[in-house]
């Protein structure tokens, strides 16, 4: 089954974008992969106006998220989504700086697939985005269909 | 994952358990792995656990690796049940199976599975998804239940 995977990246830091772009192109070279700059831009995308969503069903995305954001941050952006009767099967990762284990509860409460922090160390930060991007493109991944009308 | 989070897999086959569990190891994680033969198993530990005081209970990281034609209880009611559950809903499931049909598939991630991965047939294929899965599982972090 050949996928048509979609990155979304909701993430305010143009260096830690590049890094993250860069190391998963490494591994996942099929994949097409979009920036959102903050958690407004992430929104518009998803639900591009308020009747119905704006995501391809031809296509299987997988979003990134980083929670400190400026406008809207990423425990929002994830409520919105998860609160949605069809974006909510989108899988999330959060991939963040933040550590403390209140906010990695909360993520896991709202319904984020998996969470992800930031190694300081750029050497880690690589290597723990090529594990995330193997870990992707694995050939038996199978990702949920987004449907538009309710079928 | 915390050094000391446990890796619960409920597999029937104790063929593909072995598998799993070596080539986790070989990945690098050295965490505890609970096996669990059937659905029912699966179920009666996580809820007998959550079912104790909060005085009683540790701070315990867990994820579930979970195939869905298991015996008595499938893995569809396992993932459900879990989902429902206000604390338990915080473990990761990665749903690991032979079963590649849409209907599954879908089913799975509506219930809010957090992965949905289908075994390799080929034995060298499903080692190396296992050693991916395990180097992933070394790069995130996962909420302990209270």
């Amino acid at each position: 089954m050949k996928q048509n995977m979609v990155i979304l990246i909701a993430e305010d830091d143009a260096g830690h974008f590049q890094l993250i772009k860069k190391n998963l192109w490494l591994t996942c070279v099929d994949s097409d992969i979009l920036q959102f700059r903050d958690g407004q831009e992430a929104l518009d995308f998803l639900f591009k106006n308020d009747t119905d969503i704006h995501l391809e069903e031809k296509k299987q995305y997988i979003l990134l998220l980083d929670i400190r954001m400026p406008k809207v941050d990423g425990l929002e952006v994830l409520r919105r989504m998860k609160a949605d009767e069809k974006l909510r099967k989108v899988p999330v990762i959060m991939l963040t700086t933040t550590s403390e284990a209140g906010v990695i509860k909360q993520c896991y409460e709202l319904g984020c697939s998996y969470y992800m922090v930031k190694p300081v160390d750029y050497r880690h930060f690589m290597e723990a985005v090529q594990n995330l991007g193997e870990f992707l493109s694995l050939r038996g991944m199978r990702l949920p269909l987004i449907k538009k009308c309710c079928a | 994952m915390r050094k000391d989070g446990i890796i619960l897999i409920a597999e029937d086959n104790e063929g593909h358990f072995e598998l799993i569990r070596k080539n986790l190891l070989r990945a690098g994680i050295c965490n505890e792995m609970l096996h669990f033969a059937d659905g029912q198993e699966t179920l009666d530990f996580l809820f007998k656990m959550s079912k104790k005081p909060e005085q009683e209970r540790n701070n315990q990281e867990y994820i579930l690796l979970l195939d869905i034609r298991i015996p008595k209880v499938g893995g569809f009611k396992v993932l459900e049940k879990i989902k429902q559950d206000t604390e338990l809903k915080k473990i990761p499931v990665i749903i690991l199976t032979v079963v590649d049909a849409p209907h599954a598939i879908e089913r799975c991630h509506n219930l809010g599975c957090s992965t949905y991965i289908v075994k390799p047939t080929k034995y060298e294929d499903f080692e190396e998804t296992v050693q991916k899965i395990g180097r992933f599982l070394s790069v995130i972090e996962i909420a302990s239940l209270k």
